[in-house]
């Protein structure tokens, strides 16, 4: 075999105490494609970021055809001829197309931008592409920004190319572009290496897949000789018993009922796809997709926080016996119906509580309207702090101690245990275990199950398989928008699941 | 209407140094609301210097050492405040617009204490810096209003139109912008943000000393009777009002100049109404805030990252 273009040995990364990457390998050839494959979190995107620059490993090296390189910035990788697409597009929005592909070039030829447009055009005719290079990014589409950013990289001379989930953010359409743009490349004798969680992307596009799995590399396997349901396998990993507390649910009646909502963003994205489900009292609804697939958009919807395009959320109210739409109602209106999200969102702090605040404070948040005079009332707020303190062995020093100072797992206690004080019927929770120590999961676990013994509807979106399978009565699996699947958790496999996660839009089994 | 034209562009070159450097400044994402300090410091320095240079030459004062002098040290002291400020925000990590309001302070203070030093009087040297062309007087109306201006005014154009040119049309001003504008953007494009933002506002920085200078030197003919930093909040105001345009600030600087001035140049108003009237600056800006946010153009926003800090590892 001949040299690879770049080859990983035993790559590690760390930050903190998480291990993001931990002995990966995998090498890619000239005139290759490579598909790297993974749930979020598995370590896809940090790994490539130590390729190109942004991260250094901890341990491990990298050889680029057959020589080892220390690769330290992203003008180190420049050099070796690796560029970077990232997902995040990384352009100037003033600027013009050509403006931002010749940023930060070190010029000996004189600064001429129509000399530069002049090679932008050589560059998108050679692979074709198809772009103005003197628009300005601000006015240009979503799919081509992406083109500017890989001609960025060809334009710098590039051989290797290393693309972070290219296709999240296109239509159906955009893709089969790009993939017919990456094929053609790869003919020219350049190297791809394309992160994704698609199945059939993978299928279709790559020669080999290397798998990553929770930082661990699985393995590398030839795209011909695989199918679907070992890849998944190989993605999702066996299942592994965790012993949580299930009981089974009892008396449930129908109390929040979602038909066909569309949601769709600024920039003209389809959030939710016609989304319709029922969320049942005393039973655990968990909600499993890739990130970002729609279930932050789903929940938002439900609280109102999200505008709705079009469809209904009707909500039957236990305590009157009518139905109410969610849907013409204000956030507020919302909670005091019962409807409550403790959502946790990627920043804990971002949406739920103030950091500088103490949990007195943090509690009186959701409570200040209830005030008869116009003085705060610190009492029933300072009562239930100390009561959540006690009751989910909260670690602080005193209610009064800035909820920033409180580790994760604290801190979520409070979240989770303000929403849950306020007796809701229904409870929506977000990742509510997301960086918490085992103990302080099956705490946020318990809690749950609680509420659900109470007859609240849960509704739980989770990121770890092995939780959802075992902690929730049934399971929504939500991809890209669309609800691909509800399964009943009792009986279904985490193949099944894993499966319906990477259906994407549009594709029918 | 002559003198009051010839006012204008002499009090709005003041500006014009003031808010040239404070757009290379804001170009690079930093927003130094420190440049009243800025400029005070500048003047202090360049004034205290020209004091220890006439005493140490005695009578024997060469007029074009006498200028440099003063203009290099106007522009290192303000430098100075730059790089101070860059250490605090870039390297310290300081909130940019806190840093900014101490430094104002400081600066006013640091100047004060050189002022009480060197005195307040430095119309020796500012003769120096009056000396027009000699065919002005030749010219009518037009050599007044062109060629009668002392050196600092034509510099401040000078230099307006060449940091207009280097942002707009070299390598170095796109990579400038690109820092302001999204400074992530920037390193991965292989460019040093760090050391961009500390070049630009300590050069930015020291461009806006030079308007302190220009001020006491130009404008009051050499007497430093009030301290100067309400022309240092004016060229911010002006930096907005220019939409982070070097070449615009040229012509806006002369407008502020003018509205500045008005008032002394109107009979029959008040002295409620005189201040009145110097408020017009800051209501032009204002209104301008509101036309361009309206319009909402891309083109005439501030730098996307104005006042944010950026770290690279942060996840």
């Amino acid at each position: 075999m001949a040299t690879a273009a770049i080859e990983l040995k035993n790559i590690t990364k760390t930050f903190g105490s998480i291990v993001a990457n931990r002995d990966v390998n995998l090498s890619v050839n000239r005139g290759e494609i490579l598909s790297i494959l993974g749930e979020n979190g598995s370590g896809k995107t940090t790994l490539m970021n130590m390729i190109s620059g942004i991260y250094f490993p901890d341990s491990g090296q990298i050889f680029i055809d057959g020589k080892e390189v220390v690769i330290r910035s992203p003008k180190d990788a420049f050099d070796h001829k690796i560029g970077m697409i990232h997902q995040h597009f990384k352009l100037v929005d003033v600027f013009s197309a050509t403006e931002n592909i010749i940023l930060g070039l070190k010029g000996k030829d004189k600064y001429n931008i129509k000399e530069s447009a002049k090679k932008v055009e050589e560059i998108s005719h050679k692979y074709g592409f198809d772009i103005d290079p003197n628009k300005m990014i601000h006015e240009m589409s979503v799919s081509e920004k992406q083109t500017v950013e890989i001609i960025k990289v060809l334009y710098r001379g590039a051989d290797i190319l290393i693309l972070d989930e290219p296709t999240a953010v296109l239509t159906p359409q955009e893709t089969e572009k790009l993939f017919k743009v990456l094929r053609r490349m790869r003919d020219d004798g350049k190297s791809i290496i394309i992160i994704t969680h698609k199945l059939h992307e993978v299928l279709s596009l790559s020669d080999r897949v290397s798998v990553l799995r929770k930082g661990e590399y699985i393995g590398t396997v030839e795209t011909a000789n695989t199918s679907e349901s070992e890849l998944t396998e190989m993605m999702v990993g066996k299942k592994i018993s965790l012993n949580i507390y299930r009981s089974e649910p009892k008396d449930c009646e129908d109390r929040l009922t979602v038909e066909n909502i569309n949601c769709v963003s600024r920039e003209g994205v389809k959030l939710l796809n016609s989304v319709s489900f029922t969320a049942k009292s005393g039973e655990i609804l968990g909600i499993a997709g890739i990130a970002g697939s729609g279930q932050r958009e789903l929940l938002e919807a439900i609280a109102g926080l999200q505008h709705i395009d079009s469809g209904e959320i009707i909500y039957n109210n236990p305590k009157t016996g009518t139905q109410d739409n969610l849907r013409d109602k204000t956030p507020i209106q919302i909670r005091d119906l019962g409807v409550r999200l403790s959502f946790v969102p990627e920043d804990r702090l971002g949406m739920g509580l103030v950091g500088n605040m103490g949990i007195t404070d943090n509690m009186m948040l959701r409570s200040y309207r209830k005030g008869k005079s116009v003085f705060l009332e610190r009492k029933a707020p300072h009562d239930l702090a100390e009561k959540i303190i006690s009751d989910l062995e909260v670690v602080t020093p005193g209610t009064e101690t800035p909820v920033r100072r409180l580790s994760g797992g604290n801190v979520q206690k409070v979240l989770v245990g303000r929403e849950i004080a306020a007796a809701p019927t229904v409870l929506m929770a977000a990742y509510p275990v997301r960086g918490l120590d085992i103990n302080s999961s099956y705490l946020i676990y318990n809690l749950l199950n609680e509420q659900k013994e109470r007859g609240v509807a849960v509704i739980f979106v989770g990121e770890d398989l092995d939780v959802l399978l075992e902690l929730c009565d049934r399971i929504l699996v939500i991809g890209s928008g669309s609800v691909t699947g509800i399964v009943d958790a009792r009986t279904t496999t985490k193949e099944e699941i894993g499966l319906l996660m990477t259906k994407g839009k549009g594709e029918e089994k | 209407m002559l003198a009051f034209l010839v006012s204008a562009i002499r009090l709005g070159m003041v500006f014009l140094f003031g808010s040239t450097g404070e757009i290379l400044t804001e170009k690079s994402g930093h927003l130094n609301l420190g440049t009243p300090g800025v400029m005070c410091v500048g003047a202090s320095c360049g004034c205290f210097a020209e004091y220890l240079y006439l005493k140490s030459v005695g009578p024997f004062a060469s007029p074009v050492l006498a200028i440099l002098v003063a203009v290099v040290a106007t522009f290192a002291g303000a430098a100075l405040m730059g790089l101070l400020f860059s250490f605090l925000t870039v390297t310290l990590r300081a909130n940019q617009n806190v840093t900014g309001l101490a430094l104002t302070t400081l600066g006013i203070g640091i100047s004060d204490y050189m002022i009480a030093k060197a005195g307040t009087s430095f119309g020796r040297a500012s003769k120096y810096f009056t000396a027009s062309l000699p065919f002005a007087d030749d010219l009518g109306w037009f050599g007044e209003l062109f060629f009668s201006h002392g050196v600092m005014i034509y510099l401040a154009i000078i230099v307006a139109l060449v940091c207009s040119f280097v942002l707009s049309k070299t390598r170095v001003g796109l990579n400038l912008r690109s820092v302001g504008e999204n400074p992530a953007t920037a390193d991965a494009a292989g460019i040093n943000v760090s050391r961009y933002r500390y070049v630009a506002t300590c050069i930015g920085s020291g461009i806006s000393g030079l308007g302190g200078l220009t001020f006491i030197m130009d404008y009051l003919n050499g007497n430093w009777e009030y301290c100067i930093d309400a022309f240092g909040w004016l060229s911010i105001a002006l930096v907005i009002f220019t939409v982070w345009k070097p070449n615009l600030a040229i012509l806006g600087s002369i407008i502020f100049g003018a509205l500045y001035i008005a008032s002394s140049y109107i009979t029959g108003v008040s002295f409620a109404g005189k201040e009145l009237f110097k408020m017009l600056p800051y209501i032009v800006t204002i209104i301008v805030l509101i036309i361009t946010s309206m319009r909402n153009k891309k083109k005439n926003q501030p730098p996307e990252s104005l006042g944010l800090p950026y770290f690279r590892e942060e996840r």
